[in-house]
């Protein structure tokens, strides 16, 4: 590994070490370009990750407190908690499920397909679909994603098997076992998956792609990487010229230092890119850095969410096995006949005992409650993962009143439903009720929305300066060597889990930070 | 310290309170403590308090089968939390006092209607969290539930039942995929 001087102004500082920053430290590093990549969290492995569920989540998640507010049912039943990142070495690539389905075309072009729909900030996507495309495929075959490139798909659970029989019964055409990053067989230096149900835990066979054991371990291999971990990045400079030109960050021995930088990258998820940009504010960037546009924070999307048990007759054991190898992409398609713009995917899910009533279950208690859950062995779980349309005062701001261990401000998610959200929420509802019906449910729980794990939009790319806060590129309208590598970038959430898109885009904005680079113009 | 060595160990020389029981015999949990007596001590609370502090939770969560010994560690953890907070501590205090000396003893549809009255109280709410939080995280709960709990030590459950349910039909190869190996 290397070890970069405070004082290089050449080097190249990522801050968070995900989908986003991990890929994108990887390919700038083997290009011979000098990185620093400072990650908040700590280094994990297949060798520390824990199946304690309680355990796996102190070890893995971002604690820091959040405040909330607005009428989103995340904030209603988890108010300290309404997204769930990671800080990590890996960042979310640690926790995530492995799920790597595709944007769709009409979701780049949301405002395009949709039109303009009133109390929502929808734009376009400032990329064509098919330069993405082109992008998705070589992140496919980084990533060894199932059912692409020739790799066959993940087996069938027995979760899956319920949902596959539901989903042929009610008429569904689109089922199979989902584009996985997930190893089938050892594959690029991974392990195997051994349908062990630990997935969100960290994988303990490498079978689940993270940059952990992929992008980072190669990056340091180049020679040009110095990863400073439980390193909290607290502050970007800039100079008179509106150019940044270090990270404050508090360092793993608690001592604040100063990394000057080139060029800056933000890939810290969509709640700490915009506050830490906005904790970056300066007299020439009153309203936080690269914030001209007051964007910076606003158009906060999540995904339409939501569980759906269904307990039968006989057994399912539905936690053998990868937590969300399942897909049905019949409702994907943008239909408004249904009553409600964009699409959404039904995803196998299955909840370990102890996480089920804290994150999984509707609020109840007493008989109703428990005996659902005596069913346990006998409950089968989709999960609903639909497009959330962009409203400008759904946003991340920060909270003066609260501060953090560092004695920062915290981040405050502000979300308020739009009627789109609950119309696709209920026609949802009742199309996976249908399912588990249909093949002779006993009985069916839908839950309210758990905390948000796909978090986007925050610091949107748009081709209109107005409209966001970064180009097609990802680099910020207002500073030129100051980049959004992260799904904060992302113009519209779509309904696709966002890992692949985040890894695809941060293959494309190396290209680019690296012939800026070379061509002297970044 | 383990749950299960929670249940058996007694340290008379801090405890204020304890919480005792039989694991009936023949039943599963039986297996994984040794002996068939159990008990939990306090550090904070009383005898008294532990049993209307269990009844109230057992009344959240009644899972009729499941033991006294799986309901008495979540009243252990929160023994332990209000040691720390005295804010807590008298949270709790004053619930216990509120449902008075009668609520443990009383019949499930009257101590249903208590809680229901205090449902908006923090006292409810802790006690509501706090079970959820603990109740389905013990060795006695996984063999209640047939959770499995960690896998990876046991190879998974690749040759283990991940696709061995038969209710339903087998699915098309061309919509999932080979069984490895």
């Amino acid at each position: 590994m290397a070890k970069i001087d405070l004082n290089d102004e050449h080097a190249i500082v990522i801050i968070g070490s995900g989908a986003g920053g991990g890929t994108l430290a990887h390919e700038l590093t083997r290009r011979g370009i000098k990185v620093v990549l400072l990650e908040a969290g700590a280094r994990q492995s297949a060798q520390t990750f824990s199946q304690n569920p309680g355990e796996a989540f102190g070890q893995l998640t971002w604690l820091e407190p959040r405040t909330s507010s607005g009428d989103w049912g995340a904030v209603r039943d988890f108010p300290t908690l309404p997204v769930w990142i990671a800080k990590s070495v890996g960042g979310t690539t640690t926790h995530w499920t492995g799920a790597t389905p595709r944007l769709q075309r009409t979701e780049l072009a949301s405002r395009t397909t949709y039109g303009s729909i009133p109390g929502t900030s929808i734009i376009d996507w400032p990329i064509a679909y098919d330069e993405l495309l082109n992008y998705y495929k070589l992140a496919e075959r980084r990533m060894c994603v199932t059912r692409r490139n020739g790799i066959p798909g993940l087996p069938a659970s027995n979760n899956f098997k319920v949902m596959y029989a539901g989903a042929k019964k009610i008429g569904y055409k689109r089922v199979h076992t989902a584009y996985m990053a997930i190893n089938t067989l050892p594959r690029d230096g991974r392990g195997m998956c051994i349908q062990q149900g630990f997935c969100a835990q960290g994988c303990k066979t490498e079978a689940k792609w993270s940059t952990l054991y992929t992008e980072i371990p190669r990056a340091e291999a180049t020679g040009n990487l110095d990863l400073r971990t439980q390193a909290r990045a607290m502050r970007i400079e800039h100079g008179a010229d509106r150019r940044v030109t270090a990270v404050i960050y508090r360092a793993s021995d608690g001592k604040e230092q100063r990394q000057k930088a080139h060029a800056v990258c933000v890939a810290g998820n969509a709640i700490e890119t915009p506050r830490l940009l906005l904790l970056s504010d300066s007299a020439q960037f009153p309203h936080g850095l690269a914030n001209s546009s007051d964007q910076v924070g606003r158009n906060y999307v999540h995904h339409i969410t939501g569980f759906i048990w269904g307990t039968f007759k006989d057994p399912v054991y539905f936690w053998r096995g990868t937590t969300l190898a399942g897909l049905i992409e019949d409702e994907l398609p943008h239909n408004p006949k249904r009553g409600f713009a964009g699409g959404y995917h039904f995803e196998l899910i299955a909840l370990d005992l102890p996480s089920l009533p804290l994150a999984g279950l509707p609020y109840g208690w007493g008989r109703e409650y428990t005996s659902f859950l005596d069913d346990y062995r006998n409950m089968a779980g989709l999960f609903i993962n639909g497009e959330d349309l962009a409203r400008a005062d759904n946003r991340i701001t920060l909270n003066d009143k609260v501060k953090d261990s560092f004695g920062l401000p915290v981040a405050h998610v502000h979300v308020d439903e739009h009627e789109n959200d609950k119309a696709m929420r209920k026609h949802a509802q009742l199309q996976g009720t249908k399912l588990y019906e249909s093949i002779g449910a006993k009985r069916v729980v839908l839950s309210g929305t758990p905390p948000a794990t796909h978090n986007m939009g925050t610091a949107r790319m748009s081709r209109d300066p107005r409209d966001g806060v970064a180009n097609a590129w990802g680099q910020t309208h207002d500073i030129p060597n100051l980049f959004i590598s992260d799904g904060s970038a992302f113009s519209s959430s779509g309904s696709a889990n966002p890992t692949l898109t985040i890894v695809a885009l941060a293959l494309r904005q190396a290209g680019f930070i690296a012939r800026g680079l070379k061509a002297g113009t970044i | 310290m383990t749950q299960t060595d929670s249940l058996k160990r007694r340290d008379f020389l801090k405890t204020t309170g304890v919480l005792t029981g039989l694991l009936v015999a023949g039943s599963p949990l039986a297996l994984l403590a040794p002996g068939r007596a159990w008990a939990v001590d306090f550090k904070t609370l009383t005898s008294a308090e532990g049993t209307t502090l269990l009844a109230v939770s057992r009344t959240l969560f009644p899972h009729d089968k499941l033991e006294d010994a799986a309901y008495a560690l979540v009243i252990q953890s929160l023994d332990a939390d209000i040691g720390k907070d005295p804010a807590a501590a008298k949270l709790i205090r004053d619930g216990v006092a509120q449902l008075g000396p009668n609520f443990a003893a009383a019949p499930e549809s009257e101590r249903i209607a208590a809680l229901k009255a205090i449902e908006q109280s923090g006292f409810f709410q802790t006690m509501r969290v706090k079970t959820l939080s603990v109740l389905y995280t013990s060795p006695l709960a996984y063999a209640y539930f047939g959770y499995e709990g960690e896998a990876f030590s046991k190879g998974g459950y690749l040759v283990r039942g991940f696709n061995n349910l038969r209710w339903l039909p087998e699915v098309p190869l061309a919509d999932s995929g080979p069984v490895p190996g």
